[in-house]
């Protein structure tokens, strides 16, 4: 019984502990205050001017700065004080117009050693540092006036294959008007309707001007079901695109009837959020008219990269971005960038109906984009900004249809960099609705600064406790307990700070928790080698029988201990899945730190030489 | 360490437990559960003031009012207060609360910026994901120590814990403490730190039942029972000492978390000593159940 760990070992668990220090120390420095801007647009560049018109912006609302870094399209200012974010936000925007998003961002100041080991500090949540709050509003009427469309659409094409003979059909606000020149072929589409669409609408019926009119109206129950799919599909499309971002604790949430409220602790980065999040991007997928179409049927576009250059359109859409089920950019055989688009069944149905009858005619993808347009108007004599939502529709590509498209197809003749923001925006779903964002605001630090402060307290306070008590209770053997469990926090840190999880409060919870369940391994070992002492068991063997045996039982409380925290991160939401992210890691940084760290600490203390007794505590 | 007979308590802590457990349940089905706002949705006020405020008289204002867990916060700007609490929705509450504000936050003029809510819809699928991932944790639990151990100490853990978790829920029931999502976090961390606590005593039972040739089941019970007694007891202190630091020091946010967390350990442990093992007795356990399986396994290769 020599309790020597072999070098290898040794070496090991020391390589373990510097990197963990290492990969904790990020931690230890506070970041700055700074303001970041970013073009609206992607594949934009951040020229001099820019740079400069920010520059004067910030002069001239005397706000100092410091520490000006461009990456890529991205610049980051770093101020001097916090309380000259929001001014200096305001006086950014005010400058540079909508062509910039200005958002709130805290820069790390880790050194650059640390970064360049790819190093840096924990998240934090949003009940910790502050972070991006967004409340966005869904267009109902916008949306359900959209369906009203489809149906007029869709009624034509079915009346005339029914052959019911009608004179027109109009959309009249949320009512669909159908006119008729006799009573019969009313009474006839009537029936057609009530059996093609039942409790879709409530039928009217008006005589105008020597027309027999049918006024279909959508039933409540319709329209609130349209409002629940619009609304149901933008939350997933939302947390798809927030997925996207990265954000580890993300919240979106059905607020009332027609918002979504999404939170992202500990991102500070708002301008890609926004940008992500708001660019209420959508396609319609639409067929060139052919030459001498009526243009009540078709409408003109220009095209996105060359607004001089334009095309017309027929009115009726074939399929939208909600049909989109994946899209992916790649290049095709001659390298030239391109997207990758996937319809569901219902898209592709569509597609395939339209195209049969269209090979060899364009098709054109029309890129639905809105935009905030900001204006400055003068109230009580102070400027006060003002923002209105404006509907851009432009053709990012006109192609020849090859052959019949069906479920997935490919667009070409993208630029390299759009290609890449449209497959992203594509596959992260799009939205059923158009939708505003009504509020945008960064959780200020206050709330947050408190809790850091009584999260650290309770921390300190609790390890404090844990430490005397192990102290008091098993001597030597209490310390080499108490330095593993500083090690383990540390670990913890770091591990956490590695993958970049969001530390919550109810994470500190988690650590604060771990803490004391962290010294059960050691409690433990050092009982069953006071135990193995009392059956007369030499130090040496002691020692090695008491880790030894202890090893299961450990083993076991802990893997089911696991188990449920997997669960808990599973099942669990915002807060919860905080606290089982800390706890999960606790367990598993704790079960090396109690194991091995510690026997690393007693081999040294005490292996491979003659003891005579050891310094456990309890009755020899 | 003499022995202890813990089992000769055993019909007294059975008694104990049902009469916990009954009033757990009487009022868990008089009173109900004090539901937070991640349940059952509430209320969000957003004010403005001329100049700020210090936060905590805005809150002791709307506490003293009668709100329930009213929080209090900066929002995007120091003049900026959000006020959270669990009131149900009501057209006017708005202008109540800001009423209140008006009189009680003297020199400062303030105006409402929004009055939001949190839907009942919301609460309702946190509370089915609760309730799925309690019921889940204890089925896999189950599962996990049936395949370590054996079904007797498998039943005996899940109503150890179920034990726990329906007494703490009793508490919460009894004292109408707020039952937000962070309790609901704690409740199943009480469900990981109290199966810590039995595996480890049944692990003891287990290896004693497989060592000891001689003694009677309760015997080898007592003898596991006082052998892991120092870590048990030892544990629940480090982590009880944890649980008052973050009690007294954590603020109000996961005061009832901690709050929860102490009640489970202080029962986990209890019942890891006399709810698991008492049922082990109550079912019967006995050497053979534990024999390790190779002994089976040597025996079908003999000739």
């Amino acid at each position: 019984m020599l309790n020597k760990y072999p070098l290898w070992k040794n070496l090991l668990i020391l390589v373990v502990v510097a990197l963990a220090f290492i990969y904790a120390a990020p931690n230890l420095y506070p970041p700055d205050a700074a303001i970041q801007v970013t073009p609206a647009r992607a594949g934009a560049e951040m020229s001099a001017a820019t740079l400069n018109n920010v520059r004067k912006a910030l002069d001239e609302a005397e706000i100092s700065y410091f520490g000006e870094e461009v990456n890529g399209s991205t610049a980051l200012l770093r101020l001097e004080s916090a309380d000259a974010q929001l001014p200096a936000k305001a006086a950014i925007q005010r400058k540079l117009g909508d062509e910039f998003v200005v958002a709130l961002n805290l820069a790390p100041t880790t050194p650059d050693w640390l970064v360049d080991l790819g190093a840096g500090p924990m998240t934090l949540g949003l009940d910790l540092s502050g972070g991006v709050h967004f409340l966005m509003e869904v267009d109902m009427d916008e949306y359900v006036s959209g369906r009203i469309k489809n149906y007029r659409e869709d009624l034509r094409t079915s009346l005339r294959q029914e052959d019911i003979k009608y004179r027109r059909v109009v959309v009249e606000g949320n009512k669909v008007r159908l006119s008729f020149r006799q009573e019969a072929l009313r009474s006839e589409a009537r029936t057609f309707i009530n059996r093609n669409y039942p409790g879709e609408f409530l039928p009217q019926e008006e005589e105008v001007d020597g027309n027999f009119d049918l006024i279909l109206m959508l039933t409540e129950q319709k329209i609130r079901d349209f409002e629940d799919y619009a609304l149901k599909q933008n939350l997933m499309t939302l947390r798809n695109r927030v997925n996207e971002l990265g954000v580890a604790e993300p919240l979106v949430q059905r607020q009332g009837r027609n918002r979504i409220v999404v939170e992202l602790p500990g991102v500070q980065d708002t301008a890609e959020a926004k940008k992500i999040l708001g660019k209420a991007a959508n396609l319609e997928f639409r067929l060139e008219a052919e030459p001498g179409a009526s243009r009540f049927a078709t409408e003109e576009y220009s095209f996105r990269d060359n607004q001089n250059r334009t095309a017309r359109l027929e009115k009726k859409v074939i399929t939208t971005g909600d049909s989109v089920t994946n899209a992916s950019s790649g290049f095709d055989e001659n390298s030239f960038p391109q997207v990758n688009i996937s319809l569901d069944s219902k898209g592709a149905a569509r597609m395939t109906q339209v195209t049969k009858k269209a090979v060899q005619r364009r098709m054109a993808v029309l890129f639905v984009e809105r935009k905030p347009k900001t204006t400055y108007e003068m109230v009580d004599g102070v400027e006060q900004p003002k923002t209105i939502q404006v509907v851009e529709k432009s053709i990012i590509s006109l192609a020849t249809i090859q052959s019949v498209l069906g479920s997935s197809f490919r667009i070409t003749g993208l630029q390299s960099a759009e290609a890449n923001e449209l497959a992203l925006l594509l596959r992260s779903g799009a939205l059923a609705a158009p939708m505003d964002f009504v509020e945008e605001r960064t959780v200020g630090p206050s709330l947050g600064a408190e809790n850091i402060e009584m999260g650290a307290r309770s921390v300190m306070a609790g390890l404090a406790l844990v430490l005397i008590a192990m102290l008091v209770f098993y001597r030597a053997f209490g310390l080499i307990a108490n330095i593993a469990l500083a090690v383990n926090l540390v670990l913890l840190v770091a591990l956490m700070s590695i993958i970049g999880a969001t530390l919550t409060l109810p994470g500190i919870a988690g650590i604060v928790l771990t803490v004391g369940m962290a010294v059960d391994a050691n409690v433990l070992i050092f009982s069953r080698i006071r135990e193995e002492l009392k059956n007369g068991r030499s130090p040496q063997q002691a020692i090695h029988e008491g880790y030894d045996r202890a090893f299961l039982t450990i083993f076991d409380a802990n893997l089911t201990t696991l188990i449920v925290a997997v669960i808990l991160f599973a099942v669990g939401t915002g807060p919860v899945k905080g606290f089982a992210v800390t706890l999960s890691f606790g367990i598993l940084t704790s079960m090396f730190t109690a194991i091995m760290v510690t026997r690393a600490m007693t081999n040294l203390l005490y292996g491979g030489r003659r003891v005579e007794r050891l310094s456990i505590g309890g009755k020899a | 360490m003499n022995t202890v007979n813990f089992m000769r308590f055993r019909h007294i802590s059975t008694a104990i437990s049902l009469t916990l457990l009954l009033i757990s349940v009487v009022a868990i089905g008089m009173r109900g559960l004090n539901l937070g706002l991640d349940f059952t949705g509430g209320t969000l006020l957003e004010v403005e003031y001329e100049t700020p405020v210090p936060l905590s008289e805005v809150k002791s204002v709307l506490d003293t009012a009668g709100y329930r867990d009213v929080v209090v916060q900066n929002f995007g700007s120091e003049t900026d207060v959000l006020v959270r609490m669990s009131e149900s929705f009501r057209d006017d509450l708005g202008n109540e609360v800001l009423g209140l504000l008006q009189t009680n936050v003297e020199d400062n003029s303030l105006t409402l910026l929004r009055s939001e809510f949190v839907g009942a819809s919301v609460g309702e699928e946190l509370r089915d994901q609760g309730g799925i991932a309690m019921l889940v944790a204890l089925f896999v639990v189950m599962a996990y120590v049936a395949f370590r151990f054996q079904w007797k100490f498998s039943l005996g853990a899940v109503m150890a814990l179920f034990h726990d978790v329906l007494i703490i829920v009793g508490m919460f029931a009894l004292f109408q403490w707020e039952f937000d999502l962070n309790v609901l976090a704690a409740l199943l961390a009480v469900i990981g730190y109290s199966l810590n606590d039995t595996i480890v005593v049944s692990d003891r039972i287990r290896e004693n039942f497989r060592m000891m040739r001689i003694g009677s089941s309760v015997e080898i019970i007592n003898e596991s029972l006082t052998q892991t007694l120092g870590r048990t007891l030892m544990t629940s202190l480090t982590t009880i000492l944890v649980l008052l630091a973050l009690l007294f020091l954590g603020g109000d946010i996961i005061h009832n978390f901690a709050l929860a967390l102490t009640i489970g350990v202080g029962v986990g442990t209890y019942s890891s000593i006399y709810i698991a093992a008492n049922l082990l007795l109550a079912f019967n356990v006995s050497r053979e159940d534990l024999l390790p399986p190779e002994l089976e396994e040597e025996g079908d290769e003999a000739p």
